[in-house]
């Protein structure tokens, strides 16, 4: 029995997907804009994708556009191991593979209507964020105070500059940000993304708060905001682990109970709890 | 659907007939153990075997296997294993551990390479004759089995029963020369079967199966788990031969040509190193420990939770037998915790 009997699509069949642009945004990270051969889908902000690069692999890589953007779908990529060293190669035009969209535990575009939202973002965690924070934008009179707070490590690696740019002018978004070591071309704030939450003019314990970084950034931050006793269920983390499959069956993504891929990539950090090794 | 009585040698003529005609998959002898292989004689067949090395799920779940092959420039072709067969031997807790796969395999996303294996066999289950070293199937409540197979034997002495629970079971048994089962003989296969429910149990487990699930809510930070993880190995071979364990990895291989290939899956192990590292480096579950707890709240906890609450440990003892360190054992666990816990 194959497809054609079971009416069953093949969850491991990539669909081809054309690159339209790509741009090297910093040393290690790509911009990559690609379209689908066969017309699209539609996805929710946190949704991810899993880009197939044939003869190498797969790698979950987090859809960095918002779904009010129509022309393309764009993707932030860090070049560290096989596959997203084949994504650094690829050109405009190059043929591509993609399943998804993945992961049904995405932003609450709904749920957070009217209420403040606070983005939290380490270094490439602004990829996944950008989603929701365009999305918002796109959306501005459906949400209230909007916060992006971003740390960056150091000053070369900050990325979408002219973007951030762009976010600091608006008087309808409080932006802020920090490098982690301090740079003869950088003036602003010196210190971790931990540092920024002092200065977050918007009431903490209502609004809904945003958080994604590398693994060690979420222990500090959700320090921070229990000193400020937001309570657990307006907080969202956007968690990565190891992803084989991004189905659910291969146990890769496993946070006790939970599988990223399917439970995830978002979580309400009031649903963590039962889920020790999250954090 | 029929419960018939076949002889013994009727048996082995229908089971020669099979191997002559479709793609049969038994379990014989291995030097002093057992495992399922291709039957080409229906003499090789030993359906009075204790346990098999490996579980029969590599029939549905191969430790290797095509998923898509591709050609660099022109995109990707699922790939099928299109061709019936017949399995021959399956006892009563490696079917109920298909059984659990199968859900796992259906009940989100469809796994159509999994499903289209499972589809194309025929399972001829059979009671337990012989207890392993290590079969604890009794205290799993997985000694017997209700569904699932296609046919179900037991071996009543001079015959067997075989019970058809499908159209596909019952087309195939017709060809076999039968005669109605007595009472008497239904008799004798309930007493082997309610026997079976008691006496395959070479390790007690203290507590009833079903408060698993709960004696775990409190076992997290239990020192149990770095007390065994201490001598663990990290080879994995308790994912191995486990009927329950199904995680994998996946890979592409690239032929000479540099242009075509195949995307594969493969079995992984939640034990081995590595097994949740990001590029980078990055190891989400580096502890030994970590991942021998993992296993067990998987087989305990997290499976149950997915499908309805079913234990995925059968009790088949095979990871009892394949631990070097022997401390894989679920029912020391799982006794150790209901020591230290229920009793407080
Ligand atoms: C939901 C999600 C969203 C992500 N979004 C982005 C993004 O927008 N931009 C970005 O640069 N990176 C993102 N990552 C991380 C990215 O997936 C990994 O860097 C990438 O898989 C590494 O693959 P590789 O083949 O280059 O590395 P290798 O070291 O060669 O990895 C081999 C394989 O292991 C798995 N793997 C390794 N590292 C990771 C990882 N960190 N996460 C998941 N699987 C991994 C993949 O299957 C990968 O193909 C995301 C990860 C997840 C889970
Ligand atoms: S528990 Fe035993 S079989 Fe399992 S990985 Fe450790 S040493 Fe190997
Ligand atoms: S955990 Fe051990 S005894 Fe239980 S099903 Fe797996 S291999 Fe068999
Ligand atoms: S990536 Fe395979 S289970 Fe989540």
């Amino acid at each position: 029995m194959c497809e054609c009997c079971t009416q069953e699509k093949d969850i491991y069949l990539p669909q081809i997907a054309t690159v339209q642009k790509v741009r090297l945004m910093n040393d290690t990270e790509m911009y990559v804009r690609f379209t689908m051969d066969d017309g699209g889908f539609d996805y929710t902000p946190g949704q991810f994708v899993e880009v197939s690069i044939a003869g190498i692999g797969e790698a979950p890589l987090t859809i960095a556009s918002s779904p009010t953007q129509k022309d393309g779908i764009e993707l932030v990529v860090r070049r560290i191991g096989n596959v997203t060293k084949a994504i650094h190669n690829l050109r405009a035009g190059d043929k591509i593979g993609i399943r998804g969209p993945l992961g049904k535990g995405t932003y609450p575009v709904e749920h957070s209507k009217g209420k403040d939202l606070i983005f939290i973002c380490g270094g490439i965690g602004l990829v996944p964020q950008r989603s929701f924070i365009n999305y918002v934008l796109d959306n501005r009179t459906d949400y209230g105070n909007v916060t992006v707070l971003l740390g960056t490590k150091c000053y070369p690696q900050r990325f979408f500059q002219s973007e951030l740019q762009q976010l600091e002018a608006r008087d309808d978004v409080h932006y802020l940000e920090t490098v982690d070591e301090a740079h003869d071309c950088w003036n602003g704030n010196v210190g971790v993304v931990t540092t920024l939450i002092p200065k977050i003019e918007s009431e903490l314990a209502s609004s809904e708060i945003f958080i994604c970084g590398p693994p060690i950034m979420y222990k500090f931050v959700l320090m921070a905001l229990a000193e400020d006793s937001v309570p657990r269920d307006q907080i969202y983390l956007n968690l990565e682990r190891k992803m084989k499959c991004g189905v659910g069956l291969c146990g890769h993504c496993q946070i006790n109970k939970y599988y990223v891929c399917i439970d995830g990539p978002v979580f309400k950090y009031s649903d963590l709890g039962v889920a020790p090794e999250a954090i | 659907m029929a419960v018939k009585k076949i002889t013994k040698a009727a048996l082995t003529e229908w089971v020669g007939e099979l191997v002559s005609k479709e793609r049969v998959f038994g379990v014989q002898s291995k030097g002093d153990k057992f495992d399922f292989g291709p039957l080409t004689s229906a003499q090789d067949l030993r359906l009075d075997y204790d346990v098999t090395l490996q579980p029969p799920k590599k029939y549905f779940l191969p430790p290797v296997e095509t998923l898509l092959t591709f050609e660099v420039s022109a995109g990707y072709e699922s790939q099928y294993s299109d061709k019936p067969f017949v399995l021959i031997g399956v006892h009563p807790y490696d079917m109920i551990a298909i059984n659990q796969i199968d859900e796992l395999f259906k009940q989100g996303y469809y796994d159509t390479h999994y499903m289209t294996r499972r589809s194309n066999a025929t399972i001829i289950t059979c009671d337990v004759v012989n207890a392993s070293e290590n079969v604890f199937a009794s205290q799993m409540k997985t000694a017997t089995v209700k569904d699932g197979f296609d046919i179900l034997l037991t071996d009543i002495g001079d015959s067997y029963i075989a019970e058809a629970a499908t159209e596909k079971g019952e087309a195939l048994l017709s060809k076999a020369e039968t005669a109605d089962a007595s009472k008497d003989d239904l008799d004798k296969r309930e007493k082997i079967q309610k026997d079976n429910e008691k006496n395959l149990s070479k390790h007690q487990l203290k507590c009833e199966v079903a408060e698993l699930p709960g004696l775990l809510e409190n076992a997290y930070n239990h020192p149990v788990w770095e007390e065994k993880a201490a001598t663990c190995f990290a080879c994995g071979s308790c994912n191995q031969v486990c009927p329950t364990c199904y995680c994998f990895n996946v890979q592409d291989d690239v032929k000479w040509d540099m242009k075509t290939g195949q995307r594969c899956r493969a079995w992984d192990g939640c034990m081995l190193d590595g097994f949740a590292m990001v590029a980078g480096g990055h190891d989400f579950r580096k502890k030994r420990a970590d991942r021998f707890r993992h296993r067990l709240y998987r087989k305990a906890k997290y499976v149950p939770e997915k499908i309805g609450g079913q234990i995925a440990c059968v009790g088949c003892g095979r990871c009892v037998s394949a631990c070097l360190p022997d401390i894989a054992n679920p029912v020391n666990v799982y006794n150790r915790l209901f020591d230290d816990i229920k009793t407080k």
